[in-house]
Formats: C-alpha cells, structure tokens, sequence
C-alpha cells in the first residue's frame, strides 16, 4: 500500500523533471540559451504579481477541465468531449449572463447552474449512447466536439448576437470577475472562478470517495462485471458518470464566459482547455489533489510560455515540454504495470482490497 | 550573444547617456523608441496576415536603422487567452507602441490600452475607441473588386468559387467586392460561396476547395488566411493531373504558395506591412495622434492586386481600367 502511493506521486514529479531535462535539450539542439530560457519561464510565472494573477486565472478552467476528464476516468470512461462541454457551458453562461438582470446572489449562480447543466446535457449524449447502444465514448464524444463547435458559433450569431466576433458583456451581476483580486495583481484577469473550481475539486473527492454513488462509479471503474454482479446498474452509473463528468466541463466554460473573457467570440478552432484536461488528468493520477497540482503546472507552463519569447524562444516548446510530461506519465504508469504483473501473488490481494476499500 | 548583447546594451546606454548629457532630450528619447506586435494564433510565418506586418515591421527597422529585439520585436499567441497577457508584457516592457494583429484583438486592446496610458497601440482591421488607440482598416472590397474581374475573365466554366475564414465583416467586404467585380464583366457568372469557419486550417481548406473544382469552378478566391493553403494544394494536385485550375490568393502575394505548377493566377495584397510600416513611421516621428481610424484603400495604396505574369494582357488592361476608376471614384464597390 505504501509503495502504491510512494509511486503514485513519484511519477508524475519523475515525469515532469525528464520532460523539463527534454525540452533543455530540445533549447540547445535549437540553438537557443536554455538558462535563459528558463529563467524567462520562471520569471513569466512568479516574476511580477500581474504573472502570478494570470497563471491563476488559467488554472481555473483546467482545474475544472481535469477534474471532468478524471470523473469518467474513475468509472473507466475515457471523456475527450470536454472541449464541447466547455464551449456549451461557456455559451449558456454567457446567455444567462447578459440576458437577464437579477441580484448578484441569484444571477451568478444561477449562470453557473446552467453552464453546468448544458455540459451535463452535452456529455449525456454519449453516456447515454455508451450505456444503451455500447457505441464507444471515445468517438462519440470527440464528434460531440465538432457539434458544439459548428452549433455554438451558429447559436452566437442566430439567436445571441455577434457584433466584433464577439457577444456583449455578462452583467456584472452575474460575473465572476474581482476588482480586488485584478488589482492585487496589478490589472491580470484573475476572478473569482479559482475559488469555485478548488471548491469543486472538494465536490470531486467528497461524491467520489464519501457517498454511495460515487463508491458505486468507481466499482463500475473498477470492473464492470463485477459491479453488475454485485447488483450495480453499469448503464445508469455509465451515464451518471459522463453527466457529472460534463458538469466539470460546463463550469470550465463559464470560468471562461463569467472570468476570464466575459463573453463569448465566435470560436474558428477548439479553445484547447478540453484537451489540456486531459493531459491535468493524467499527470494529476485523477485524484483531486493532483489535479489541482498538475493545473497549476500546465496553466504556470503556459503563462510562462509566452515569456520565452522573449529571448526568441518560440511558445512551442512549451507544448513540447508538456507532450514530452504526457508520455513519461503514461509509460511511468506502463512500467508500473508491468511491476505489477509480476508481483502475483500478494498483488491480488491488494486489488480486491482496493476494490472493497 | 548574450555578451555582445549586454556589449551593446552599454553602448547604447552610454550613448544615451551622452546626449542627455548634451541637453538633447528629445533625441534621447526616441534612441530607445520600440514598437512591437502580438500575432494572433497564426504566427508570423502564416504566409498571410501576420507575416505581412510582420514583415512591415522589418521594413519600418530596415529604414530606420534599428534592430529587431531592440527597435522592433514581436510575441506570439497559441490561444486567444494568451492576446492580452502578451499585449500586456509588451507595454509593461515598455515598448512605445504595440500593434494587436487582427480584428479578434479588440477587446483585449481596448482594456490594456486603458491600463497603460503612456502607450500607444495600434489594432489592425478592426476599429477600437481610446484616445492611445490607432485603428487600421482596409477597403478589402476595392481590391477584391479587381479580383472579381480577373476570376470572371479568366474561368471557361464561368463558374468561379469564394471561401471565406469566417463570416465577418473583413471578410465580407472581401466577398461583396469579389461578386460585384465578376458580375460587371458576367451578370450570369456563377458564384459559390464558402465559409471555411477557421482561419488556420489548411485540411478544411483542401476539403472545401476540392467540393468546388469538383462542381465545375475553375477559379478560387480565398480569404481564410492559413486556411486558404490548403487551397492551393488542392489546386496543384489538380493542375498536375492536368486541370485547368486557378486559386486568387489574398493579404499578400501568393504566387510563391502556387509554385511550381503556377496556379496563382493573381493576389489581392492587403498592404498589413504598409500600414504598420506608416504607423510604426509616424509613432517614432511622435505623429501618432492615436484615438483615430486609419482606412486604407485602393487610393491609399492599401489594397491592390499583384500584376501577375499569369494574367493576360487583356485582363491586365480591363484590371487596369477598373482601378483608375475605383480611385476616382467612378466605380464604388459594395461593402456587403
């Protein structure tokens, strides 16, 4: 047990000091000072208080982004419709937000709710195709992405109202954004929506680990067949699964639509936060803690990103770096399979404690 | 390089120096004089939009003798998300002034320019208020005009194709000026129309274009910026195989992308690298008045078509015609 966990946070820190050593070399072999390279890094994420608001402000969506993206992974589902559950719950937000005028207490969470819903509404389509039909959720959910895309900008423009590419702007009754925490930060972007999306990393662990839905999802991660013979429904928990999962996602869009932007433009390609949910996911092992911990990382790696550039290093690399974290988490995660499979005897019986835990 | 740029640093620092010194205070503040742009998603070798100021910048240093990464420099952008941190770096580094490449940079100048008052910005096709603000358009519709004529000119099928990066009014100056020019040389010329929903999507582009080849047009226009490569990939597929196919490229001279098999019959040039250079010019000359809307059209020479080896005589003359009159005023293009 305690090797398990000494392995479960060995990993992804192993994981990400190769990728760092990696791109380090990929600096060099491009001809560029990879000391000032990082320094740059360094200082585009800690180096003035306007860095630190902005690293904040991006973790939000990704801690949101991750969180849903390990939900369906507790119950073996792998969700890579984030990124359409992102932009419906973004689109819902932002409709809540400028077309009704109500006090800030119901106005605000009640443009959470619907963000929240219009995810789960999204990410149902696949659970329920998963749970019903057995079509893979891996496809459904990634053509889901390309309908929310298409549908979204039709929406915007149809029935919302485009001027500029973009919508107007949410009311400030139902924004998240903070004079304080934007001054404190010398004018950076951080709202409040970091504070909400640490608080659903509690929700996460809270349904997951101390309720009897959240004790049946993951024995339905765990093996299907075995929580169907236990008396589980695997198709509602599928579809539960995958409905809370785009609840995340939803949010991680009004982060979006309430914060960081305050309204919505018409979207050309995918924002990418879905997709770097899964990648939060995966470093962060789909624990809440972890994710939290790997959105801080990706979302300090991108704002630092743009530092780089300063001394011409291109933002690339930084997709590099993470690509390169990405697969040492996964074949880390490969070894330790394998150590398993070799450990017989006594692994066993770990299992099927872990399953009863 | 870091030596020889601490070498130069201090050179410039004593030279400013010394002029301070000699009481000539506004010589010493333009020797540090710095403008910068944010390119959007794009980047600067987009082979479009970003790459032409980009471009436009480098003419600006050529001419006034400053270096890139001291007079003039550039951040990208891998997401929207990264427009105003960028912009924000930049006037915080203390550029004097910063472009924003592109309309979809309008929210994000209009707040950080209200943060730094001291700095100038510039937007480039889109128009943002504020008194350090300076917006620059462009009569697409003139140039995309004598495109129209060229398409209508050159296609046997008469049947010629538009796609577009999004619906937008940019874009939709391109396409209104496009049809106008073609129907004033065929009134039954026939005219599909496309949205390609993506400005950097060359895959999107091929599949686009391969549709309209397919239905029988035989010249493409494009304003769809990365996008618009795919186009000319399918055309160059196309013409190996031994069809008769056109692309007209957009915002620079594309003539380049359609080699070897030659299929750029023409480009309608946005001159973005005019545009920026004059700003950029008159930001360093302390004539930037900022608060205003800078509209570059055919007769500001912001807009025009490349005089093609591919295009005919015939066609050359007409196109010719065609623009004495849109600069006289003669002829006025639709804008929708």
């Amino acid at each position: 047990m305690k090797l398990e966990r000494f392995y479960g946070i060995l990993i992804p820190i192993l994981s990400i000091i190769l990728g760092i050593a990696v791109g380090a070399i990929v600096m060099i072999a491009g001809g560029y000072d990879a000391g000032e390279g990082f320094y740059q890094l360094y200082y585009g994420i800690f180096g003035e208080p306007y860095s630190i608001g902005e690293t904040l402000r991006a973790t939000a969506p990704l801690i949101f982004a991750g969180l849903a993206v390990a939900f369906a992974f507790r119950t073996g589902l792998f969700n890579i419709g984030v990124e359409g559950q992102v932009l419906v719950g973004w689109m819902v937000a932002v409709w809540i937000g400028i077309s009704f005028d109500l006090p800030t207490a119901i106005h605000l969470p009640l443009a959470l709710i619907g963000a929240g819903l219009a995810g789960a509404l999204w990410a149902a389509v696949p659970g329920v195709l998963k749970a019903v039909f057995h079509v893979h959720e891996v496809i459904t959910s990634i053509m889901m992405n390309y309908i929310a895309l298409y549908l979204t900008n039709d929406i915007l423009r149809r029935y919302i109202g485009i001027t500029n590419e973009r919508t107007e702007t949410v009311k400030e009754s139902a924004s998240l954004a903070s004079t304080f925490l934007s001054e404190l930060t010398d004018f950076s972007r951080l709202h409040n929506g970091i504070f909400v999306a640490v608080l659903a990393a509690a929700v996460f662990w809270f349904i997951l680990w101390k309720t009897t839905l959240g004790y049946e999802l993951r024995a339905v991660g765990f093996n299907k067949s075995a929580a169907e013979y236990a008396g589980m429904s695997v198709k509602r928990n599928i579809v539960l699964s995958f409905v809370i999962s785009g609840v995340f996602a939803g949010l991680a869009g009004a982060m979006e639509g309430l914060g960081t932007f305050q309204n919505m433009t018409l979207n050309a390609s995918f924002t990418g936060v879905g997709f770097d949910g899964i990648a939060v996911a995966l470093l962060g092992a789909n624990n809440p803690i972890g994710v939290v911990l790997a959105a801080l990382l990706f979302a300090g790696l991108n704002i630092g990103g743009l530092s780089m550039q300063q001394v011409g290093i291109p933002p690339e690399l930084i997709k590099i770096i993470i690509a390169f974290i990405i697969i040492f988490v996964a074949s880390g995660y490969a070894i330790r399979l394998v150590i398993d499979r070799f450990t017989t005897k006594k692994d066993m019986a770990k299992t099927s404690k872990g399953a009863g835990k | 390089m870091m030596k020889n740029k601490m070498v130069l640093f201090s050179a410039l620092a004593v030279s400013t120096a010394g002029l301070a010194a000699c009481g000539d205070g506004g010589e010493k503040k333009n020797e540090g004089f710095s403008v910068a742009m944010v390119a959007d998603k794009g980047g600067i070798d987009d082979k479009s939009f970003n790459q032409s100021a980009w471009e436009g910048l480098k003419a600006y240093g050529e001419k006034e003798g400053v270096k890139e990464g001291e007079g003039y420099s550039y951040l990208q952008s891998k997401a929207q998300q990264d427009y105003q941190p960028n912009l924000s770096r930049l006037a915080r580094g203390g550029a004097d002034l910063v472009f924003g490449i592109g309309n979809t940079f309008n929210e994000d100048i209009k707040t950080v320019s209200s943060q730094f008052k001291d700095t100038q910005f510039a937007i480039v096709d889109n128009v943002v208020e504020g008194e350090n603000v300076t917006s620059i358009t462009f009569k697409e519709n003139e140039g995309a005009y004598l495109a129209g004529i060229a398409a209508a000119m050159q296609t046997k099928s008469d049947h010629v194709g538009f796609i577009g990066g999004m619906q937008m009014d940019v874009i939709e100056r391109f396409r209104a000026g496009f049809i106008a020019g073609a129907k004033s040389i065929n009134p039954d010329i026939q005219v599909d129309v496309q949205f390609a929903e993506d400005f950097a999507a060359p895959e999107k582009g091929q599949a686009i274009a391969a549709g309209m080849y397919g239905k029988g047009a035989d010249v493409i226009f494009h304003a769809a910026g990365g996008t618009g490569n795919g186009i000319f990939t399918e055309a160059k597929n196309r013409k190996k195989n031994g069809e008769d196919v056109y692309v007209i490229g957009v915002d620079r001279d594309q003539t380049e992308e359609g080699m070897p098999e030659g299929v750029t019959l023409t480009s309608v040039v946005k001159r973005v690298d005019r545009a920026v250079a004059d700003v950029a010019g008159k930001a360093k000359a302390g004539e930037l008045k900022g608060g205003e809307t800078l509209r570059y059209g055919m007769k500001e020479d912001g807009v025009d078509v490349v005089s093609s080896d591919m295009l005919s005589d015939e066609i050359r003359n007409e196109l010719k015609k065609a623009k004495e009159d849109v600069i006289s005023g003669k002829i006025s293009v639709p804008e929708r």
